[in-house]
């Protein structure tokens, strides 16, 4: 382990309180190149382990080795929180990082999703993942490899299907803490009950409940807490694995949900830090500054135009537009308040957007052409959203789970405006029903508009 | 510490390289998928095992709900454009990964993985739990050879054997008082030969194949796969193997294996030059004194009638020579275009299951059970 300090950290810590940047004490770690690839890949510096992330592991590893990707930092929020930085970052390099880490570290302690799943999932994700990590490793000691990678392989296939609106412990339905309605005992009969099933006209009131409530009783969109607390057939250590995971997937929520703002937010600091950094020799500011440019440029190469926006650089030109117009105090307001969704809503301008040259586009012929939309901004805003809907997966609910305990799933296909990818869903039925052990239903619309319907272990 | 010492720390953590070691173990199921694709590309027959195939794998994908895909998709980009401009293919984006939350999506890359042909067989043989072949008792040869076995005090020069003869020596001297001689008549040893039989361990293949035009690319393939999956599982049992390939149509000609699946003729079917042929193979090379020989004829099932007189005289000549001859029909699905006379052939000229079978293939799924039967039967025989 290598706390070496950082040339120049105690100064930048300084000047950025001096500016009002507020957040929990950050341990700096230098770790080797390889090291920091697998905290790119896992999220978390320890993870549990699943064969997906080997895969994506193969990615990162063959862009490293053409040089089209170079982590400077991985930053994990929490009280403290943990930053790690590449040990092969050249000196100023490090300083813009450092800067950089710290507008992160203001930005998880405020903004207001952060501190929520902070406060529910704590501050200590790095331990409570690294204890999942271990607790993985005893279950396929005890239940085998196999056994175990059937419920990550549904786990992670499901790791975007949660509801961060709801507590990540959050209780079972009401009136409904079994499963099984046939066990619920009947209400204990009072005056009130007595008179109020007797009301004149309204009969039926009272009836349905006796007949056992739907479950669940509102579609359910957290198919994670509702198939660990719902299941069948679930065993407690697999339960333990599924909840596991949504609670990792609580904590990757608001970085996913803020990745402009907070992107933008930290090169914003990084940028304004070094440019009041009075105390740095002319040759490191220089090099420094050339290494911002090279991270918030929104151009690949000697491109002049590119197919995708660089989130570095849309974040740190609204961060600098809201600040030139509305000062630093609203855009701490902002930062606390907002996510990706009110920032780009509510402040990307006609006069910011056309400055940066953003435009729409259509692809044709396979993606092998883009046609450039005429100009609409809200159209525009809409499409650099769309992917960031229910963190980033299509609406799939549980609308009810039937006597036989077939689980019947539900695609919301008029707010994804499209059906599911059959192909892909049929694998993910396959992943739930290797847990759910009991018939899997879902239904979706094909291409055409058609209903569509998939059924695994009818 | 040093540098050095803090980097075995972090080298302590692999997990990435343990979850792509895992991703590989499961890739198995892939490999076999592609098998027959395999099969059908490279010329793999009779070439030796210890050869490589580069086999291209894709990644395997853990299926998250994805939307249907569009035929267009819309984004956002960034430059100097006017509404209606076409532009290019777009180019990816250097990666500037931060932090990386769930659920990037990343599919149809492939890499390649090297795999020995020998190495492929041993697993798909596990794997299908395939019976190993065993010659059938009656005709396993036996060969006359000459092995060293044992020592004498008088034997032909050339077998003396100097390092029992000089032990020997030594084991004289010690004994005797000194000074003793340094070698004495009695102390030379030479080889013995005695005469041993052993089990032949040669063995040759010959496949006819059906070139007439009615033999389409998808019989074709057929007759390929079963072939190939014959020939490795007696490769298996046989040290020393080797191949012949036989095509014909009214006429019969040796080929390599490149040309004989290659190869399509004009014309009508007469399988008996095909069995002459490999008669004639057989007698001229291949003395079934000195080989077993296996005959393996693929074809639609279409020969001329007046043929049938011949074809099943020689087919039972080569059936008394032979360990097996196997026909392998590919067919159509459809019962209304079989052509049965070559089964018909068959039937007649070989009556002993142990001798000879014949397999209808008519889908590539197919290829699995008549090779089961095939071995089915070569192993019972035992």
């Amino acid at each position: 382990m290598s706390y070496r300090p950082l040339s120049y950290q105690h100064e930048i810590e300084a000047l950025a309180q001096s500016y009002g940047l507020d957040y929990f004490p950050v341990q700096f770690e230098q770790v080797p190149p390889s090291f920091m690839m697998e905290i790119a890949v896992y999220g978390l510096p320890v993870r549990m382990p699943h064969w997906s992330f080997g895969v994506r592991y193969i990615y990162q590893l063959i862009q490293h080795r053409m040089g089209h990707s170079h982590i400077f930092e991985v930053v994990i929020p929490g009280n403290p929180g943990h930053a790690y930085l590449a040990d092969s970052n050249r000196e100023t390099e490090n300083i813009l990082v450092t800067a950089h880490v710290l507008g992160h570290a203001d930005f998880s302690k405020n903004n207001l999703l952060f501190r929520r799943v902070q406060e529910q999932a704590g501050y200590h994700i790095v331990e409570q993942a690294a204890n999942h990590a271990q607790r993985i490793t005893q279950a396929i000691e005890a239940h085998g490899m196999d056994a175990v990678e059937r419920v990550l392989d549904a786990a992670f296939a499901l790791e975007q299907h949660i509801d961060t609106h709801q507590d990540l412990r959050r209780p079972l339905y009401a009136e409904r803490a079994a499963p099984n309605p046939a066990s619920r005992p009947a209400p204990p009969k009072d005056q009130f009950r007595d008179r109020f099933a007797h009301l004149p006209g309204s009969i039926a009131l009272a009836e349905p409940a006796a007949k056992g409530v739907a479950l669940p009783p509102q579609p359910e969109s957290d198919l994670l807490w509702f198939i660990a607390h719902y299941a069948p057939d679930l065993e407690g250590w697999e339960r333990d694995i599924l909840l596991a995971v949504r609670e990792e997937s609580f904590y990757f929520k608001p970085i996913f949900a803020c990745q402009i703002m907070n992107e933008g937010w930290a090169s914003y600091w990084h940028a304004r830090l070094l440019r009041e950094a009075r105390f740095l020799p002319d040759e490191l500011y220089v090099d420094a500054i050339k290494t911002h440019s090279d991270v918030v440029r929104p151009y690949a190469g000697e491109a002049q135009i590119a197919l995708q926006v660089n989130p570095y650089h849309l974040g740190f030109c609204l961060w600098e537009h809201i600040i030139e117009r509305h000062g630093l105090d609203a855009a701490r307001r902002i930062m606390a308040t907002e996510d990706d969704f009110g920032f780009i809503r509510n402040y990307l301008d006609d006069e910011l957007a056309r400055r940066l040259g953003l435009f729409g586009f259509t692809t044709r012929r396979r993606g092998r052409e883009a046609v450039v939309h005429a100009w609409d901004l809200d159209a525009l805003k809409e499409t650099l959203l769309a992917p960031k809907y229910h963190y980033g997966a299509p609406h799939v609910q549980v609308t009810e789970m039937r006597r036989d305990g077939t689980l019947v799933l539900q695609q919301d296909h008029t707010l994804d405006q499209r059906g599911l990818d059959m192909e892909s869903a049929r694998k993910v039925l396959e992943y739930i029903h290797g847990i759910w052990r009991r018939p899997v239903v879902l239904h979706s619309i094909t291409g055409q508009g058609k209903d569509a319907r998939i059924a695994v272990g009818e | 510490m040093s540098d050095h010492h803090e980097h075995l720390w972090y080298d302590l953590f692999s997990r990435g390289a343990r979850d792509w070691l895992r991703h590989n173990a499961k890739i198995r199921s892939s490999v076999r998928e592609q098998l027959p694709r395999l099969i059908a590309e490279a010329d793999i027959l009779s070439t030796d095992a210890n050869r490589k195939v580069r086999m291209p794998v894709r990644f395997l994908e853990h299926y998250r709900f994805k939307l249907g895909q569009d035929q267009e998709q819309s984004g956002v980009g960034q430059g100097k454009v006017a509404p209606g401009d076409t532009l290019g293919s777009p180019a990816p984006q250097p990666g500037k990964s931060d932090e990386s939350g769930g659920g990037n999506d990343q599919g149809g890359v492939e890499f390649v993985v090297e795999m020995k042909v020998d190495e492929i067989v041993d697993w798909i043989w596990e794997e299908l739990k395939l019976p190993e072949l065993e010659p059938r008792a009656s005709s396993v040869l036996q060969e006359e050879d000459w092995t060293r076995e044992g020592w004498d005090k008088r034997g032909a020069r050339a077998r003396l054997d100097r390092r029992r003869t000089m032990k020997e020596a030594i084991k004289r001297r010690a004994v005797q008082p000194a000074p003793a001689a340094p070698f004495s008549n009695e102390d030379l040893r030479y080889r013995q030969l005695r005469k041993r039989t052993r089990p032949n361990t040669q063995a040759v293949v010959l496949f006819g194949l059906d070139a007439s035009s009615s033999m389409g690319e998808r019989e074709r393939m057929l007759a390929k796969t079963f072939f190939f999956w014959a020939l490795q599982g007696i490769r298996r049992r046989y040290t020393q193997l080797e191949t012949a390939f036989i095509g014909h149509t009214i006429e019969a000609w040796e080929f390599n294996e490149e040309q004989f699946f290659q190869v399509s003729g004009q014309g009508g079917t007469v399988a008996s030059t095909c069995f002459h042929k490999a008669l004639e193979i057989i007698e001229q090379r291949y003395p079934p004194a000195q080989y077993n020989v296996y005959f393996f004829y693929a074809s639609d099932g279409e020969n001329f009638q007046d043929d049938h007189d011949r074809a099943v005289a020689s087919l039972r000549r080569i059936a008394e020579q032979a360990n097996f001859s196997g026909y392998v029909e590919v067919a159509s699905p459809s019962p209304m275009q079989r052509y049965l006379e070559t089964s018909r052939v068959f039937d007649e000229a070989i009556t002993d299951p142990e001798h000879g079978a014949r397999f209808s293939l008519f889908q590539q799924e197919d290829v699995w059970e008549a090779i089961r039967a095939f071995f089915g039967t070569q192993s019972q025989a035992a």
